[in-house]
């Protein structure tokens, strides 16, 4: 049993480092992927089933290029902001570090895979 | 407070016996398919670099993901981006204070449901029709 209130421990820690600006950053990349979803999703709905050639033509295109390198980078970005979010919540402690590092440099991973895929498909098209 | 102990003393009721309030459905639905979009996004990333590889490694990968397991997987993800979509627009609102009341949080939850199947439908549209 402590007999320090909470706010005697706290004071003269510092800030909590970031502030708002998480906060503020998931809201500007959700409101990015709000523009981005459809943009992306419809596209890939009408070329998903279709053949090699077609869905190359397809991200040849400059248009689907961007709009799907646009997509893989703020999705993944909003991903980790999200889930680092969702693991802070439930998860304390050395295991919270840890899936926080493995989700962010996934995300990260995945956000490369999806773009240098779709740029060696634009600019080999 | 949080450091009182209060002994081995009966709880008040809590969380699991009470009747889900349709809000509480669509709150925790919204950490779920935001955790399965970011794993579905993932495989559309390998479908990408697979597209970028080689013919065979395309075949191969668009080979499970338009298995009909894949489509499954396809659906549940379309069905998880407009859900997450609808209901990212519900918290965006509630951001800026709006919105709050019981009945119009019950109201934009039925309005997100119906959006979200509208906009399911649409994308299966455009995947099969067009």
């Amino acid at each position: 049993m402590r007999y320090m209130t909470d706010r005697k421990r706290a004071t003269g820690l510092g800030s909590a480092r970031s502030g708002t600006g998480h906060f503020w950053e998931q809201r500007v990349s959700s409101i990015a992927l709000l523009i981005l979803t459809p943009l992306f999703l419809f596209p890939l709905a009408y070329n998903m089933g279709d053949g090699y050639e077609s869905v190359r033509a397809a991200y040849g295109h400059p248009i689907n290029a961007t709009v799907a390198v646009a997509f893989m980078l703020t999705a993944f970005l909003h991903f980790f902001q999200g889930i680092q979010v969702v693991i802070e919540d439930y998860i304390h402690g050395r295991l919270e570090l840890v899936l926080i590092i493995t989700m962010r440099l996934m995300s990260a991973s995945f956000a490369l895979i999806g773009t240098i895929a779709i740029l060696k498909i634009f600019f080999g098209a | 407070m949080a450091d009182v102990d209060r002994g081995n003393r009966p709880l008040s009721p809590h969380l699991q016996v009470y009747k889900w309030p349709l809000n509480m459905a669509m709150s925790i639905l919204h950490r779920m398919t935001g955790v399965a979009l970011g794993v579905v996004t993932a495989l559309i990333a390998i479908w990408f670099f697979a597209l970028a590889w080689s013919p065979s490694a395309f075949e191969t990968v668009n080979g499970l993901m338009t298995s009909w397991l894949g489509w499954l997987v396809l659906l549940g993800g379309v069905v998880s981006a407009w859900f997450h979509f609808v209901n990212g627009i519900r918290h965006l609102v509630w951001d800026t204070g709006s919105h709050f009341g019981q009945k119009r949080v019950n109201r934009t939850a039925v309005v997100g449901l119906v959006a979200t199947a509208l906009l399911t439908i649409a994308t299966i549209w455009v995947a099969l029709a067009v």
